[in-house]
Order: C-alpha cells, then sequence, then structure tokens
C-alpha cells in the first residue's frame, strides 16, 4: 500500500463531502425559499442525486477495482440494471425497518421513504460502485477481517458511521425543545448526513495513522 | 459467610426496598391535615372566650365586605409592582399602593412555584404537597376545604374566568365561568382578551358575591421571552386599566351598597431572570399582594410599606373579610391590617377565630403540641380575651379597657405568627435526612452488588459475605459512633420535621447498623477485588470470553436507559426509549442468528455481517439469502457446525423469527398510544374500544384467548389444561357479563351485571392451577431425581399468572398477553436455545421485553394510566388488600409474566447448574441500576419546573418496580433452593 493510494482515497472522500456541501448552497441559486429544514425533501432529493452523481462519477474516473475483464455492452446494461434493482430493494427494506422501528405507516410515507433514499444512497451506492451487484463481495467486505484493500476498509467504515448517525439522530425526537429539526425524519436524515461525512473524514485518516498495521491479503 | 448469588442478591434487593421506602418517605411528607373531612359540614364556630359570664356572641361574625374581586396574575413579580417598572406601567396601581385606600404585602410563595398547587396554596390556605395528587388518583378536584367551597356552601355566588385549571380544581362551584387553557404558551393577546371581554357586562349586572380573573398572558411572555422584555410593560399597562376599571366600577357600586366592597391583585408566583418558574428563587417566590377598599382610608402622609407575609395567609383573610368559616387545613394567619379598622371587640374575635382554628390543626397533627410555643401563647392570650370580654361587658369606653386590649391583641399576633409558622413547617420542605439516609443505603447494596459482579457471575455462582471479618470490626463501630453522632446532632438542630429522627431510637439504630455493616462488606470485598486482581493478574490464563455485540448493546442500551432518566421528556417518553432498546435488540439478534447459520464460527468471515447494533442490522439480512445460502453451500461438506443439524424449515423459522418478534413489537406499539406528547393520536386501542366496534373486539378477544390457550396448554399437565381451557372460557364471559364483549348467539344483550360470578369462577381457576404448579414443585423436592415435574410446576405457575392477567386485563389489551407469550415461544425455540446465550443475556432480555411490555399494555409514567378498574374484578365493594394487589398484578403484568418466564425457561434448561443464580442476580442488578441512579438524579433536580408532574409519579413507579423484584428475587431463590436440596 502506498500513500499516493491513500491521498487518492483522501480526494475522493474530499469531493464527496464538497457535493454534498454544494447540494447545500446550489439549489438556493435556483430555487426560491430553499432551506434544509423547510423544504426538506427537495433537499433530501437534490443531496442524494448529487452524492449518487459524484459516487459515479469517481467510479469511471479512478477505478479503484480493476476486474471487469469481459466489458460487453449487454454485460454493462445487465450489471446496471442490476445495480437499480439492489438500490430500489435496499430503500424499500430500510423502509420496512423504519416502520418496524415506529415510524408512522401511512402518513409521512414519503418523507419515510426518502429517508430510506438518502440513506440507500450513503450506504448501498458506495457498495454498488465498489463491489458491483456482488452479494459475496458484499458479505466478505462487512465481515470480521475480510477487507481487501484500503477502498474497501474506508467503504466498511463510511457504511458504518451513517448507520450509527441515522440511528443516533432518532434519539433527540421525544424532547420537548419544539425545534423544527426533531420532526421525523430530519433528525435522521441529518444524523445520517453527518455520520457519512464524519465517515468520509475519519476513515483516511484513520487509515493513514495505522498505515503500518494494515496489512492486506491481495495487496 | 458464603451464599450462593441468587441469595445474596434478593438480600441486597430487600435492603434496597428499605432504602427506598425511608427515601421515599423523606421524599413526600405526610400533609397537615384536619382529621375532620370538608365533607362533614360546618361545625359551629368557637364561641368567644369569657371568663366569668358566658359570652352572648357564638355566632358567626359577619361578612366585612360585599363583594370581593379577586385578579390573580400569572407570574406577577413583585418588583412589576412595587419596583421601577410598576412606577412606568402600572400608574394607577402605584397610585393606590401608595397613596389610596390599600394595604399592600410582599406574599411569599412556597416551591413548587407552578400554577395550580399555587392556586390551592391561595384557596386553601394549606401547602399542597405530592402525595395529595397521589391521593385524588383520578379526580382533579380538591378535595379539601377552601374559601371558594366555603362560600358556595354560604350561598355565595362566585364567577370565574381565566385559566382552566381553576375549573378543573373546583368544578360546579362557580355560578358561570369561562376557562381558556395555557396551552398555546406563545399566545399572550388573546388568553387575556377571553378574560376582559366579559368585564363590562359582569361588573354593571353586580349579581355576584365574588368574582375571580385569572390572567395567564404575563407568565406567557415570560415563558417566551424573559422578564425584562418590552412586552412585559405593555402587559403591565393593560393589567393596570384592567384594574382601573374594576376598581372605579366597584367605588360606584359602593354607594348603593351598606358595605364596603374588596379588590384584592395578587399573583400566583413570580419568574426568574429567565422567564421561568418552579425553583425557589427570590424572584419566583415574592409575589405582589394588594388589597384594595374604601374600609382600608388612610390620612395623608401615612407611608404604608409592603410587609412580608405568606401566601396562605389570603385563605384565613378571605374567609374572614366574607364572614365564612376559615378553611380547616388552612396554616395562614389573618392578615391583621385588613381588620384594623373594626371594634377593637371584633378584631379580638376574629384573631381568636383563626388561632383555635391552627391550634387545633396543631393539635391533630404534632403529637407533643402542649410543649410548641405558639400553643402556650394561645391559651394564654386566650386567657386574657376572656378577662377583656369580661370588663367590656361590664363597662364601656374607657382607658384601661383598649389598653388591655391592644395587649390581646399583640398576645394574639404573636402566637398566631408562631403556630403558623410552626405548622408550614411541617411540610413545604424536603426531608433531607431521611432522603440521605435512603440515599446512603441504596447506594451502598448498588456498590455492593457492583463490586461482586465477577464473584457472582462464576462457574460456582457463590461468593464471600466478610459480614463476620474481624480486622473490620473497629471501622463498624467507628461507622456506627459516627452515624449515631450525626443523628443524635441531626435530630436536635433541626427546626423541620423529619420522619427518620421520629423512628423509635430501635428502629433508626437498626438502620445505622446496617448502613455500616455494608459499608464494612463493602471495604473488605474491595479489598479483596484489588488482592484478587493482583494474583489473577500474575497467572494470565484466566480465559477472558471476547464481548459480542450483544454484550455490547445490552451495556450501552442500560447506560443509555439510565442517563436518559435524567431529562424529563425521556421519562414521559419512556416507551420509546424501550421500543427502540428492543428493537434493536431484535435487529442484533437477527444479525446473530445469521452469522450463526451461514458461517458457523465467529472466526471466519461471517455472512451477518455487522460490526454495529443500528438501524442497520438487517439491512441486507433480505438481500443475501441467496447468496449466504450458496456461500453455506458452499462450505457445508468442508467444515460442519451446529447449525448442520438444523435443516429445512425450522432453519428458515429460526431466521425469520427475529422479524416476526419485530413486526409483533410493531403491532402492539399501535395498540396503545401512551406518553405525553403522542398519546392523542388516534390507536387501535380506542378503535376497539368504542361502542361501534364491539364484534371486532369479541372477535379479536376471543382469538386472543385461543392463542392463549394452544401457547400455554403444551406444557401443562392434563388437569390443568382442563382447568386453563375453563379458566379462559370464564374470562369471555366475564368480559360479555360485565358487556364489554358480546356473544355471537346475543349479539345485543342489554343485561349488564358486574360479572362477580364469573370473575369468581376465573380466581378458582387460577387458585386452582397456581395449587398444582405449587404441588408438584413440592413434590419434585422430595422425589429428587423427578427434574421434568419441576419443569411443569414452573410452567403450571407460569400459566396460572397468565390465566389472571386475562382475567384482569381489558380486553382490547388481550392480544398483548397472545403477543406476549407467541414472543416467549420464539424466542425460546429459535433464539435462545440454538444460540445459547448464556444466563445473563437471557436475563437482561427478558428485563428488556418486560418492560417494554409494561408500555405495551398501555402504561406510562404518569399516575393516571394505572388502570385501576383491575382491583374491581370480581369484589362487589372496595376492598382495599385485594383491590391493591390486583391493581398492582394487572399493572405489573407485562414484567411479572416476562419474570416467571425466565424462572421457567432457564429450570429447564439443564445445561448448567447455576444459571438460576447467575439469572437472579442479575435481575437484581439490572432493576437496581435504574433505581438508584433515579433518586440521586431526582435529590439533585428537587427544584425541577416538572418535579411534581414527571419525576415524582416516575419515582413511585420505579418504587413499586423495585418492591416486584424484590417478590420475583425471592421466587428465583426459592426455585434455586429446590435446586440445591436435589443435588
Amino acid at each position: 500500500m502506498k500513500d499516493t493510494d491513500i491521498k487518492r482515497l483522501l480526494y475522493t472522500h474530499l469531493l464527496c463531502i464538497f457535493s454534498i456541501i454544494l447540494s447545500v448552497f446550489i439549489p438556493s441559486l435556483f430555487l426560491e425559499n430553499f432551506s434544509i429544514l423547510e423544504t426538506h425533501l427537495t433537499w433530501l432529493c437534490v443531496c442524494s442525486g448529487f452524492v449518487t452523481a459524484v459516487n459515479l462519477v469517481l467510479y469511471l474516473a479512478v477505478k479503484p477495482n480493476t476486474s471487469s475483464k469481459r466489458s460487453s455492452l449487454s454485460h454493462k446494461v445487465t450489471r446496471f440494471l442490476k445495480c437499480c434493482i439492489y438500490f430500489l430493494m435496499s430503500c424499500f427494506s430500510f423502509h420496512v425497518i423504519f416502520v418496524l422501528y415506529g415510524a408512522p405507516l401511512i402518513e409521512l410515507a414519503l418523507e419515510t421513504f426518502l429517508f430510506a433514499v438518502i440513506l440507500s444512497t450513503f450506504t448501498t451506492v458506495p457498495c454498488l460502485c465498489l463491489l458491483g451487484p456482488n452479494l459475496k463481495a458484499w458479505l466478505r467486505v462487512f465481515s470480521r477481517n475480510g477487507v481487501t484493500s484500503i477502498w474497501e476498509n474506508s467503504l466498511q467504515m463510511t457504511t458504518i458511521s451513517s448507520f450509527v448517525g441515522a440511528w443516533l439522530g432518532a434519539l433527540p425526537i421525544p424532547l420537548d425543545w419544539e425545534r423544527p429539526w426533531q420532526v421525523w425524519p430530519i433528525s435522521c436524515t441529518l444524523g445520517a448526513t453527518f455520520g457519512y461525512v464524519a465517515g468520509l473524514v475519519v476513515s483516511p485518516l484513520w487509515i493513514y495513522w495505522n498505515r503500518k498495521q494494515l496489512t492486506y491479503k491481495n495487496n | 459467610m458464603r451464599l450462593g448469588s441468587g441469595t445474596f442478591a434478593t438480600c441486597c434487593v430487600a435492603i434496597e426496598v428499605l432504602g427506598i421506602a425511608v427515601f421515599l418517605r423523606g421524599f413526600f411528607p405526610a400533609p397537615v391535615r384536619s382529621s375532620a373531612r370538608a365533607e362533614h359540614g360546618a361545625e359551629p364556630p368557637a364561641p368567644e372566650p369569657s371568663a366569668g359570664a358566658s359570652s352572648n356572641w357564638t355566632t358567626l361574625p359577619s361578612p366585612l365586605f360585599s363583594k370581593v374581586v379577586i385578579v390573580l396574575i400569572d407570574a406577577l413579580r413583585d418588583d412589576f409592582v412595587f419596583g421601577s417598572k410598576g412606577v412606568k406601567f402600572m400608574p394607577y396601581t402605584t397610585y393606590l399602593v401608595e397613596k389610596g385606600a390599600s394595604h399592600s404585602f410582599v406574599a411569599e410563595a412556597k416551591p413548587p412555584t407552578v400554577t395550580m398547587p399555587r392556586i390551592k396554596a391561595l384557596m386553601t390556605g394549606s401547602l399542597p404537597g405530592f402525595v395529595d395528587v397521589v391521593r385524588n388518583l383520578n379526580s382533579p378536584a380538591l378535595l379539601e376545604d377552601s374559601v371558594i367551597r366555603q362560600a358556595k356552601t354560604a350561598g355565595k355566588r362566585i364567577i370565574f374566568y381565566g385559566d382552566e385549571t381553576w375549573v378543573k380544581l373546583f368544578p360546579k362551584h362557580f355560578a358561570e365561568y369561562d376557562g381558556t387553557t395555557s396551552f398555546f404558551v406563545s399566545d399572550y393577546t388573546e388568553v387575556d382578551n377571553n378574560v376582559t371581554r366579559h368585564l363590562d357586562k359582569v361588573l354593571k349586572r353586580g349579581d355576584w358575591d365574588m368574582l375571580i380573573l385569572h390572567y395567564l398572558g404575563l407568565d406567557h411572555i415570560g415563558h417566551i421571552s424573559g422578564p425584562n422584555s418590552p412586552l412585559i410593560g405593555h402587559k403591565l399597562s393593560e393589567m393596570d386599566s384592567v384594574l382601573m376599571k374594576i376598581h372605579t366600577s366597584l367605588q360606584s357600586k359602593e354607594r348603593e351598597t351598606p358595605l364596603p366592597n374588596l379588590l384584592v391583585l395578587c399573583g400566583d408566583h413570580g419568574m426568574s431572570e429567565t422567564g421561568s418558574h418552579g425553583a425557589s428563587s427570590m424572584e419566583e417566590v415574592n409575589t405582589p399582594l394588594i388589597l384594595i377598599s374604601s374600609a382600608f382610608e388612610r390620612k395623608p402622609g401615612d407611608i404604608r410599606h409592603p410587609k412580608h407575609v405568606q401566601q396562605t395567609d389570603v385563605a384565613a383573610t378571605l374567609a374572614i373579610a366574607l364572614g365564612l368559616p376559615i378553611p380547616k387545613d388552612s396554616v395562614g394567619s389573618l392578615l391583621f391590617p385588613v381588620v384594623e379598622g373594626r371594634p377593637m371587640r371584633e378584631q379580638l374575635r376574629f384573631l381568636h377565630l383563626n388561632t383555635v382554628q391552627l391550634s387545633k390543626l396543631l393539635q391533630e397533627n404534632v403529637p407533643s403540641y402542649e410543649k410548641d410555643p405558639g400553643f402556650e401563647q394561645f391559651k394564654m392570650s386566650e386567657r386574657l380575651h376572656g378577662n377583656w370580654i369580661r370588663l367590656y361587658l361590664e363597662e364601656k369606653h374607657s382607658e384601661v379597657l383598649f389598653n388591655l386590649g391592644s395587649k390581646v391583641l399583640r398576645q394574639y399576633l404573636a402566637a398566631l405568627k408562631t403556630l403558623s409558622l410552626s405548622l408550614s413547617t411541617q411540610v413545604a420542605q424536603y426531608d433531607m435526612y431521611s432522603m440521605m439516609v435512603g440515599t446512603v443505603v441504596v447506594l451502598e447494596v448498588l456498590t455492593l452488588l457492583l463490586l461482586s459482579v465477577p464473584q457472582a457471575l462464576h462457574r460456582k455462582a457463590e461468593l464471600e459475605v466478610p459480614l463476620s471479618s474481624p480486622g473490620f470490626s473497629l471501622l463498624f463501630y467507628l461507622v456506627i459512633l459516627v452515624l449515631s453522632a450525626v443523628h443524635v446532632i441531626v435530630c436536635t438542630s433541626a427546626e423541620s420535621s423529619c420522619y427518620f429522627c421520629g423512628l423509635s431510637w430501635l428502629a433508626a439504630g437498626g438502620v445505622m447498623v446496617l448502613a455500616s455493616a455494608l459499608l464494612c462488606v463493602i471495604v473488605s470485598v474491595l479489598t479483596n477485588v484489588l488482592v484478587g486482581g493482583n494474583t489473577s493478574r500474575k497467572n494470565p490464563v484466566h480465559p477472558s470470553s471476547r464481548w459480542s455485540e450483544l454484550d455490547l448493546l445490552i451495556l450501552l442500551g442500560t447506560a443509555g436507559h439510565v442517563l436518559s432518566l435524567g431529562a424529563s421528556s425521556f421519562v414521559e417518553e419512556e416507551h420509546q426509549t424501550w421500543y427502540f432498546l428492543v428493537n434493536t435488540l431484535c435487529l442484533a439478534l437477527s444479525q446473530e442468528t445469521y452469522r450463526n447459520y451461514f458461517l458457523g464460527d465467529d472466526s471466519e468471515p461471517p455472512c451477518g455481517l455487522h460490526v454495529e447494533q443500528g438501524l442497520d442490522g438487517a439491512t441486507p439480512a433480505w438481500q443475501d439469502g441467496s447468496a449466504c445460502d450458496a456461500l453455506e453451500r458452499d462450505k457445508g461438506h468442508r467444515s460442519p457446525s451446529p447449525s448442520q443439524v438444523l435443516r429445512g424449515h425450522k432453519k428458515w423459522m429460526v431466521l425469520a423469527s427475529p422479524w416476526l418478534i419485530l413486526a409483533c413489537c410493531r403491532l402492539l406499539r399501535s395498540l396503545n398510544q401512551t406518553g405525553v406528547q403522542w398519546a392523542h393520536r388516534p390507536d387501535l386501542g380506542h378503535w376497539l374500544t368504542s361502542s361501534d366496534h364491539k364484534a371486532e373486539l369479541s372477535v379479536l378477544a376471543a382469538i386472543s384467548l385461543l392463542v392463549v390457550f394452544v401457547l400455554v396448554q403444551r406444557g401443562c399437565s392434563s388437569v390443568s389444561k382442563a382447568a386453563l381451557a375453563l379458566g379462559l372460557l370464564g374470562v369471555y364471559c366475564y368480559r360479555a357479563a360485565i358487556g364489554s364483549v358480546q356473544f355471537p348467539w346475543r349479539p345485543d344483550s342489554q343485561d349488564i351485571s358486574k360479572g362477580i360470578i364469573e370473575a369468581r369462577f376465573v380466581y378458582i381457576f387460577v387458585l386452582g392451577i397456581l395449587f398444582t404448579g405449587t404441588k408438584d414443585l413440592l413434590k419434585s423436592q422430595v422425589i429428587a431425581a423427578d427434574f421434568k415435574l419441576k419443569t411443569v410446576g414452573l410452567w403450571e405457575i407460569h400459566s396460572g399468572l397468565v390465566l389472571l392477567a386475562a382475567l384482569l386485563f381489558r380486553p382490547h389489551n388481550l392480544p398483548v398477553l397472545a403477543f406476549s407469550l407467541l414472543i416467549q415461544t420464539l424466542m425460546t425455540k429459535f433464539i435462545w436455545k440454538p444460540l445459547r446465550h448464556d444466563a445473563a443475556e437471557i436475563t437482561v432480555m427478558h428485563y428488556w421485553f418486560g418492560q417494554a411490555f409494561f408500555y405495551f399494555q398501555g402504561n406510562s409514567n404518569n399516575i393516571a394510566t394505572v388502570d385501576i378498574s383491575a382491583g374491581f374484578v370480581g369484589l362487589d365493594t372496595y376492598v382495599e388488600i385485594p383491590a391493591v394487589l390486583l391493581t398492582a398484578f394487572g399493572t405489573y403484568a407485562g414484567p411479572v409474566l416476562w419474570a416467571s418466564h425466565l424462572v421457567y425457561f432457564l429450570s429447564s434448561e439443564t445445561r448448567s447448574s447455576s444459571a438460576l443464580s447467575h439469572a437472579c442476580f442479575c435481575y437484581a442488578l439490572i432493576c437496581s441500576i435504574p433505581v438508584s441512579t433515579y433518586i440521586v438524579l431526582v435529590t439533585s433536580l428537587r427544584y425541577h419546573l416538572f418535579i411534581w408532574s414527571v419525576f415524582s409519579p416516575k419515582l413511585l413507579y420505579e418504587g413499586m418496580h423495585l418492591l416486584i423484584t424484590a417478590a420475583v428475587c425471592v421466587f428465583f431463590t426459592a426455585m434455586d433452593q429446590t435446586r440445591l436440596t436435589q443435588s
């Protein structure tokens, strides 16, 4: 493992963070009365779109995985469709989990679903970009000692921190402060976003810090 | 002394119960109450004392004023009227205070400075405590004697406009009222306009005797923007104009009536520098009190500075002013300037009435009342008064008479002051000494429990309790000496009454011996641990098992829950905490099952994949099914894992069971909305109980009872199976008899009885099943080898409790029971048995589910949600002991059923002989951690705004829960003992 790799990782992560920051500021140029809290759903869509776009661009530009040997067009198309299906499935399963956690079943369904979308954006989309629609690889990455590169290591960290952020984001909902951000699902989406950003920031640093100890099988 | 860890834990919990009891007694001081209830009608007023010839004045003095108007402005601080703000914004009031016919005072409110207790203090003259709230559990109406009640009895017409609290406190007392809610704090104009709009009409009419106006706007402004906001000035000007309007109207009316009118301006509590209230700072406690009447005329140049008085004095003064008997529980004294203008004889008469009332209250509440200086003064002034009356009746108008009279007067005033003071110190203060003693005992027990965790959870499940270690005997006696010295010092110096000091020396000494013995045990255990830690560090062979994610979740969850108890919202919404934790637990369990079933071993890359316990635990659970399956087929022939034994549908059940449980929890959650913030949301329970859906409710209840039968009968002997079936039928018949469900063949029967026969029929079966269970247990103890019999006996006891719960639960809650049994069955079959959790983990899971079910039943941390109807099932009239027991069981059915299932499950598992004692220890520990932390939190938050509304009810719930835990632990230990005698 080289320092250049870590540097590349850091730059890609910075780009991701930048895309989130942009998603806050750019829409206010085009839309009137745009703010994260009041037009939360718009922001969720925009943010999800931006992060997905950046991930895709990075995937095409950087290509940390050089595994795809067959690159026929039909293969690519099926791969892409598979990715879309996986993404939708993850959205729906997140939605179900949120409802099981106590989210209202009928009212606010759109809000809940968009929360599922943004959480999928932070977790499933990077997985799909990095590992492709290959569940075996996913399982390998998310198990103990199954990581084979710094990319996968950082993927693991950002995913977990997004989940933890969303989980922690639910805690302030019962408090009686009557703040606008306590409304479902704003605190959770913000928590997930902060968790994702924290994961993006921390993982390169952590990898840099532990670069001596980290050894990967394939590198 | 060697003790099994179960026995040890039970002893600890028992001691803890004692500590909590002392704490609660200190936290909720018994209120000063007159034993004569208000309903018993008016007793004749005390006659005028007289030496020699009897006095001719035995009736109640006639009223001093014809009409009384009380203007109560919420959160009116004293400097809003008497300070610079008053001069600037309330010119008319300032004029009245400085030059007009008025008397002004600074009335001191006692904490909690919250509106409802303060209204009670103003109108009853007593100091309301939390015990009052508990005493009139379901009726918010005031049961005590009050000025309003007396005025109503005397036939006065009372009109009220303002805060709704009054209407709730005094239902049917007002001839006319219009309540405004104080719910919308951000509104500060509309609430007051709602009051003022009635004024013109009412003042013109004049067909009333008492008019009460409660203005909320100022308080709302304080909450929004604090006492220095410009809005305050506007509001004060508005209030000033209201006051002027009332005053001029009263003055113009006065010409028609012989008696003058009285206008009272007061505040219920003040406002702190941040604009809130509830605590006991000077700004919150001091309120203005201005009495305005043409009777208080003064000469120019007569400067009256506002005197400091108590808020409770208002009730006595109002009663005298209206010619009513003083409320029986009043601890206040008459504001003397009000009667100053009257003839000497009347003045003395009023003071006498007041002192007689106070001394009666003192006699009823203080055992050694004769030694009280106030009482002595009262006796003396009564004698003097008698002499004066004799003189007065003999000759009139003399210098001597006047001088003697003023001497009696001074004597009376001194007596009043002392009496009032000694009565009000009885209440309104936390008895800190008792609280500290209780806290110390509880914390010592908790420390002991925590310190003995490694020893108690060791395989042998035994621990050394160094009770008789001679090395610490010196320490023991020293601690006893110190504690006794502290006790003597505190008890001799305390001005207020203290429960712990009031105990007999033997009892207090017992508690002190206990506390010091605990301290010594802690010290010796601590040294043992430190020494032992050193030795064990030398031989590092100690196999330390790795912490799984589940353990981490359990630890974090417990810590998080305990910490959340410090925030009032989290206490109100505690059910959310438990639902969240239980859901996360299910996800963690599902992750564990996936890992176990697809990978078999921990060291290999697990399939279930997530290190954290969050929302994510099961993300890939559905996506990964096929891949994991493939992975497993790959490895199938290579690594035979325990999961290989399970095949086919059983495996899928194992994988699906956490999700089934999650779905059950979600359904139950929407059955009863509880808490505060979302309690008004529509829920299934309300839908079912509405009369239109009786058929649905009947079907649901029947299905639930059927499920209960199917799930319970499999472990029972045939006799109890039959008893259970009949019992459950009886439950349905009982519900049909009282009219909450219906039979299909009698869809609209109207005859509704109390269902006494049906309920007693069920009780017989409950007792029968419990008896069979106990018999089996005893038999298993005699025939040592019969292990199966014991399991059956335990299950029978469990099913007896289930049957009792089925009887006590309301029909719409029967699904809770059915789901609880379903979840228990699923967990037992598919999670605990295959995954081989250890006893501690299983105990904590049972505890969490028990807590969640407590809230699924519709309980909350508010006293009002206790279902008292459970106490009347099968009883004709209210019989205290069975009613209390049944209500307690009905309320805590969730935790109790899960605990009894825990006992059964661990006894039926034969893998470890010490599982039961481990479980008992864990159960005791996990229950005592929140309660011990909570009493510390409550002590530090005792001046919090919500202490009476949120924290105190929760404290009662925690105390009750600890009592239940103690009972559960005793049951555990009994079961453990039978096991020991077997082996």
